[in-house]
């Protein structure tokens, strides 16, 4: 026993020794960091945020909701909260799905949903560069892909994505916006229907959907959808340059778990990147390779002449099968369950963030292709290769962190990733793989962004972290706080905090974009002459009141102060009253807003120009004021007016009038 | 890749606290030896890549009154516990303590998690080589002491209810732990979980080896 013993701590020795012996021949360590950051910081760095009164800042950003289901857009470097878009989510501020005109853009197959978790805004790109024309954003929940059109800064359609469960490794547009995808973080059976759980292995599926966009409306569809195994696709981005033509996707849980991920999941020590040749598909669909399958989803449209929204029912879509197209998908083994997946502004480099490991993986796309080539394969999985390694791997990020989530490009050769676990940014060189620098975030950041940091055109001078946690970063506001984002500066070789500033929601994941891509489309009014709505009132003179049965429908427009008409008799308990108001203004910021005592819906926001709808059933006799809910002129008090209601069988005559 | 877990019984004095093993100047003489005429075997831990522990300043001193501290010192009076707050509250913890502060992963244990730490105790480290401790805890070795403390965490939430027999437990190193259990004993890399804490942020299971990660 004594010897054995002796044996141990000899081994013991030995094994210390070594540990010892071999860091130290590591040689470069902490950094003089601290020094340069002191240095840094005693900088007035207010100025360097402040944006005068009256001046615009250099950037937007659109900073997602997350569970808010809404996209804020802020003002960089300022931080000024400028706008929040509604997207899934109804909104009481502009009445987005209580109108009867927006309605239909939160309906979904399983009926209309008022609010879901939206991830990832992207903006759409021509030749590699955000362009400044559509913001897309994926709902999560119910899965979806909305596009917001960006001269109007509006929800302008929203696609289902059937065979689904979970979209969110989606919205990532290819280099000229051909495709924005959307892939299934969690597989459900396909097709979908009353299995036992525990048969996830062989009845359940992942679906991959390849959306494309018309460049000219943004109109989308779904064009194709690729069936791979039942693994959770957790995030994507398209190649570029060199890799354009493929889609790469994360997926974790290659072990198939259905229960208890965050045990069953983290079992193999390498989980895959799933690339698709989307040129491929197009020639296997040319061939008529896609099965056309029944599906169940909704296409809602909103028409900027009608001012209306459409729900369009689906009933079908292209499935491609790996099995029966080679060459179309191709795995590569990454380690331990990757998240992110981004790919670097050349095209060539593909960083897999495993989000359990402290490593960068980063693929080569050159090397992908050679081994494509050579039939490198290690094994084949439902017909899809899986390459070997070793021999698609470019190099790899060693230690750099806790938790890589995500990695955005400056253009000037950095990756900068950020870690979960270790809450922190740290940035590196690509192709040598070095780190160059890491600072903390406050705390605990999810994505980062840098404005074009995932296109091929990066416009890298801020860097946004946003930051799930905040505890002690702002006054205390009861249990819930605020989440945050964060500025740095990256123009220097050390990158450098400036501010944080509070956050709608989550701030999930953001886009930015220099602001003169948009600023001069921005649209400033809605043009009367084109409002093609058909309950619109274009002038004084058309207005009215019309009694269908018990559905009435008041044709009503508003100016600086008063609508027209502004008393309205002959209501009676139990209408349906439909209220369509016409916006008459054609003067910039000058919307109107319409409200009546009782309203169970909500208010109406119109714009310039513009017409909405909305809906009461008013429930008890009587005369109830309506007014202009946004203050709009100095007689704002004044714009107001009575409705009468009567009884259900009164003999009320119906009528309207304005100054009489 | 290979693991192994060193389980020691090289005496050491029990009594010797933290302070006393950094002021220790005679260390790894005749040991240091022995690693070059057995480093034949070809156990290397890997060189890992620079900068690796945290330079921010860690609070709020700085000209723009930019506040950097990190989420473990955030103080709010109510909260339960969290893996932090549990080992600094341990006196059988104050060896990892030093060595979590040391390399500065206050902010790791004290951050959302999940998170699994097998704490070694004290008498733990004390069963390492005389000398180990204060060479790990020299700032160029600190990256080593780092991982070495890592290796202890894992991401996910194990109670001890769900480690099960033959079960591999991926750490934060990119390591595996693996899990024996027999009956209600359960035993990591072959050493016994003593005792359990819950914390905010995840599980401490107390033992009283280190483990050591080695890559071939």
């Amino acid at each position: 026993m004594k010897y054995i013993n002796k044996i141990k701590s000899v081994l013991t020795l030995i094994v210390i020794a070594l540990i010892v012996a071999g860091i130290s021949s590591c040689g470069q360590q902490a950094k003089d960091t601290d020094a340069f950051r002191k240095g840094a910081l005693s900088s007035d760095v207010a100025s360097r945020v402040y944006v005068a009164p009256g001046e615009y800042d250099e950037f937007y950003a659109f900073v997602s909701g997350g569970f808010s289901g809404q996209l804020a857009v802020y003002g960089l470097p300022s931080g000024r909260l400028l706008r929040v878009i509604p997207v899934f989510s109804v909104d009481p501020e502009k009445a987005y799905g209580f109108s009867e005109e927006t309605k239909p853009m939160l309906e979904t197959s399983f009926g209309f949903q008022p609010w879901d978790d939206a991830h990832h805004p992207e903006l759409s790109q021509t030749d590699g560069s955000t362009d400044g024309r559509w913001c897309f954003i994926n709902g999560n929940n119910t899965p979806r892909v909305a596009r917001i059109d960006l001269t109007t800064f509006e929800t302008a359609e929203i696609i289902e994505i059937p065979n689904s469960g979970g979209n969110h490794s989606s919205p990532f547009t290819t280099e000229n916006t051909e495709y924005v995808v959307a892939g299934t973080r969690f597989s459900v059976p396909y097709p979908q229907q009353d299995v036992a759980i525990n048969t996830y292995a062989d009845k359940f599926k992942g679906m991959l959907s390849f959306i494309k966009v018309n460049p000219e409306s943004g109109l989308m569809n779904i064009e194709f959808q690729v069936l791979l195994p039942a693994f959770d696709y957790d995030l994507a981005h398209s190649g570029k340059g060199k890799s354009h033509g493929w889609t790469f996707f994360t997926s974790y849980n290659t072990e198939k778990a259905s229960t208890l991920l965050e045990v069953g999941a983290s079992q193999n020590d390498k989980d895959f990147i799933a690339a698709i040749n989307w040129k491929k598909a197009e020639e296997y669909l040319a061939q008529g390779k896609g099965h056309d399958v029944p599906a169940n989803y909704k296409h809602n449209v909103y028409d900027e002449a009608t001012h209306m929204a459409t729900s369009n029912q689906m009933n079908t879509v292209k499935v491609l099968l790996p099995e029966e197209c080679p060459g179309l998908v191709y795995f590569l083994p990454t380690p331990k369950s990757p998240h992110g997946i981004d790919v670097d502004p050349t095209g060539e480099y593909i960083v897999g963030n495993g989000k359990l490991s402290a490593d960068l993986t980063v693929h080569s796309f050159t090397n992908m292709i050679a081994a494509i080539d050579n039939k490198e394969y290690d094994t084949i999985i439902e017909g899809i290769p899986v390459l070997k390694f070793e021999k698609v791997l470019a190099g790899t990020v060693k230690a750099a962190g806790l938790g890589p989530l995500h990695t955005e490009f400056d253009g000037r050769g950095n990756g900068y990733t950020s870690f979960f676990i270790s809450s922190e940014i740290v940035k590196w060189k690509v192709g040598t793989w070095e780190v160059l620098d890491r600072v903390s975030t406050y705390y605990s950041i999810g994505h980062l962004m840098i404005p074009g940091g995932d296109s091929k055109n990066p416009q890298g001078k801020y860097m946004v972290a946003m930051n799930k946690i905040t505890k002690d970063r702002y006054l205390p506001t009861g249990p819930e706080v605020t989440q945050s984002a964060q500025l740095f500066d990256i123009t220097g070789d050390k990158m450098e905090l400036l501010l944080d500033f509070p956050t709608i929601g989550e701030p999930h994941y953001a886009q930015g974009i220099s602001a003169d891509r948009i600023v001069s489309k921005s649209k400033k009014i809605y043009k009367l002459e084109e409002n093609n709505h058909p309950y619109a009132a274009k002038s004084e003179d058309a207005t009215q009141v019309v009694r269908d049965g018990k559905d009435v429908h008041v044709y009503m427009t508003m100016i600086r102060s008063h609508f027209s008409p502004d008393n309205i008799e002959g209501i009676k308990v139990g209408d349906k009253v439909y209220f369509h108001v016409t916006n008459l203004e054609q003067d910039y910021d000058v919307p109107h807003g319409f409200s009546v005592m009782g309203f169970e819906n909500a208010e109406i926001l119109v714009m310039p120009g513009q017409t909405e709808t909305i809906t009461w059933i008013p429930s008890r006799v009587g005369v109830y004021p309506f007014y202009c809910t946004d203050f709009c002129s100095a007689l704002h008090q004044e714009m107001q007016g009575y409705i009468r209601v009567s009884a259900a069988n009164s003999s009320t005559e119906l009528k309207w009038s304005l100054g009489e | 890749m290979i693991t192994i877990m060193v389980i020691t019984d090289v005496a050491n004095d029990k009594d010797r606290t933290f302070a006393e093993v950094l002021t220790n100047k005679n260390y790894m003489n005749i040991k240091s030896t022995f690693l070059f005429i057995l480093g034949l075997f070809g156990f290397l831990i890997s060189c890992e890549s620079g900068g690796n522990i945290k330079s921010d300043n860690d609070v709020a001193t700085n000209k723009s009154n930019i506040v950097l501290k990190g989420q473990s010192k955030v103080e709010d009076g109510v909260s339960a516990q969290n893996i932090l707050q549990i080992a600094m509250s341990s006196e059988a913890h104050t060896t990892l303590v030093a060595g979590v502060q040391a390399t500065g992963l206050e902010d790791v244990l004290a951050n959302n998690g999940p998170l699994t730490v097998f704490a070694p105790t004290n008498p733990a480290f004390d069963k390492l080589p005389q000398g180990t401790l204060e060479n790990l805890l020299k700032p160029e070795n600190l990256q080593t002491l780092k991982t070495i403390i890592l290796y202890h965490a894992a991401p996910g939430t194990y109670k001890k209810s769900l480690l099960k027999d033959g079960q591999k437990l991926y750490m934060a190193t990119g390591d595996y732990l693996h899990v024996e259990r027999s009956e209600d004993e359960v035993f990591v890399n072959g050493s016994k979980i003593l005792t359990t804490f819950e914390g905010t942020n995840g599980i401490i299971h107390v033992i009283d080896d280190v483990f050591l990660p080695v890559k071939k």
